[in-house]
């Protein structure tokens, strides 16, 4: 039983908003649905599954009455939370409920407004008297990584302002990237220092808005008039410190939802043409690149160096959208936005200056939580029909 | 600098030993008795094995700091976040305190201090 080439990506909309005090959370879910929809070319009283995370108001039944979706079609819904990454895992989960004729016509939506307000916290695990107190951020958390990767690897504060500034050559094109400025290498060393060794520009905008996705079966799809891009590889995974035995926090989960996706589709990292990988930090995305293969366990850094990200110049173009570092995260949360771009490329509908030529098979990969202590992950290899 | 004032600990019946021993001054960690493995934070259930013959031992409190982020702002002034690598095995998240926070390096050696609250003490590291 496989989900490859199951469900299709129909629809895609990113909210072009990245400041909303004007709205509210379940107005930009209904905005980013309604986008979806009309992207796909079909109507709201077709969708019968809808799967939404924790940035959902009230959760799945209140959001599901407030978009006023057709509840006498509605059969599947889905409410994983895993953070950042949920949206990659409902992907994942739309693909199985369609491959398993549990639903045709899936929704999946993301909004919020950290950039107004803060946001609610997290619900504690068994582990809070025993962390809470220590002041983990996602600052200081991916913090700790980087400094471990930088000991065990040499990975140096230059490889990882790379990243930052292959964002930012992208982001010179999209008008909605809330920064646009193209940054070099000494702009992110003298960037101020946040939480060691992670400097301001290593780390992520924080944004309103939020994106939403229609995940359709074959048939469906090809009757529609968007390009077609299917899902053909999923993979999702969670790691933690699980009793302090034997801690490596220079690894993600991404090393198991990686080759899950991979062998699934039946590719290997050398094929793919194009990469969203989610960028809450710098070092996110090293860490994410080595465990996903596309280089070897502490290469990260010389990896991501001279441009090696940057689309029309180097090897290997991500985030051609500007990313987190420089577009936006919406809700503190990267997973979707990272599978629209990789749907936009595969499209053809990246900007011109962005786009990969002959972009017939992307990544979208993403973590959630935080990396330095528990999280998840999920991997969604895509292709061009 | 005054103290920083930090959250008791709420506690639960599966925890409440290490916060009693906490009281008296004693950092205690679980260990299996059935796989031998320590584990922090403490379970009933080892996380390992799944045996529940498991048991509360004193740590010696010493250790080396596994990695470390010096959040250089916060309402409350800059603060060192870690994991400490315990002689006995486990890594444990804490934070580096009564010590320049500028000076920490991985594979520093550390032991264990307690910081009063409103209820149980909590455990810090600092430098030997």
């Amino acid at each position: 039983m496989t989900i490859k080439g199951k469900a299709y990506i129909a629809g895609i909309f990113e909210h072009p908003t990245r400041h909303a005090p004007d709205k509210s959370t379940a107005q930009l879910h209904a905005e980013v649905a309604k986008g979806a929809i009309e992207d796909a070319g079909i109507s709201k009283d077709d969708v019968d599954g809808y799967f939404c995370a924790g940035d959902a108001p009230g959760g799945a039944w209140p959001m599901v009455d407030y978009l006023g979706l057709n509840t006498r079609k509605l059969r599947h819904v889905d409410s994983t939370e895993t953070g950042g990454c949920s949206y990659i895992i409902h992907l994942g989960h739309a693909a199985e409920a369609i491959a398993a004729g549990k639903c045709s016509i899936a929704l999946i939506t993301l909004a919020g407004k950290p950039r107004t307000g803060v946001m609610p916290p997290r619900a504690a695990g068994a582990e809070v008297d025993f962390e809470s107190a220590y002041g983990a951020t996602t600052h200081n958390a991916y913090g700790m990584c980087a400094m471990r990767h930088m000991h065990d690897y040499g990975t140096t504060s230059e490889q990882l302002a790379w990243i930052k500034v292959a964002a930012s050559h992208h982001a010179q094109y999209n008008p909605h990237a809330m920064l646009r400025d193209v940054v070099t290498v000494e702009d992110v060393l003298n960037s101020p220092m946040i939480s060691d060794p992670l400097h301001r520009m290593d780390c992520c905008v924080v944004s309103d808005g939020g994106g939403a996705l229609i995940v359709t079966t074959p048939e469906i799809a090809k009757s529609l008039k968007k390009p077609q891009v299917r899902l053909i590889g999923h993979g999702e995974a969670m790691k933690g410190p699980r009793g302090g035995k034997d801690l490596d926090l220079t690894y993600s989960a991404g090393v198991w939802s990686g080759p899950r996706a991979f062998e699934e589709a039946g590719i290997t990292p050398k094929d793919i043409k194009y990469a969203s990988i989610y960028d809450s930090f710098t070092i996110t995305v090293l860490m994410q690149l080595e465990d996903l293969g596309f280089c070897r366990k502490g290469e990260g850094g010389k990896f991501v160096a001279d441009g090696n990200l940057i689309s029309g110049v180097g090897k290997l173009p991500f985030n051609t959208d500007g990313g987190g570092l420089c577009s936006n995260h919406p809700v503190n949360r990267g997973g979707m936005t990272k599978i629209i771009e990789a749907v936009r490329q595969l499209r053809g509908e990246a900007h011109p200056k962005v786009q990969v030529k002959n972009c017939d098979l992307a990544i979208a990969h993403g973590t959630g939580g935080l990396l330095g202590v528990r999280h998840a992950a999920s991997t969604a290899i895509l292709e061009r029909v | 600098m005054s103290e920083k004032k930090y959250p008791a600990p709420v506690t639960n019946p599966e925890t409440a030993a290490f916060w009693d021993a906490a009281r008296g001054g004693k950092f205690m960690i679980k260990r299996c008795t059935a796989c031998g493995e320590a584990h922090y934070f403490p379970r009933s259930i080892c996380p390992f094995c799944y045996s529940d013959k498991t048991v509360w031992e004193e740590a010696s409190g010493e250790g080396t700091i596994y990695t470390y982020s010096l959040m250089r702002k916060s309402p409350t002034g800059p603060y060192a976040i870690g994991y400490v690598t315990l002689k006995e095995g486990p890594s444990v998240q804490t934070n580096f305190v009564d010590c320049d926070l500028e000076k920490l390096k991985i594979g520093q050696k550390v032991k264990v201090v307690f910081k009063p609250t409103d209820g149980a003490p909590l455990p810090f590291f600092t430098p030997v």
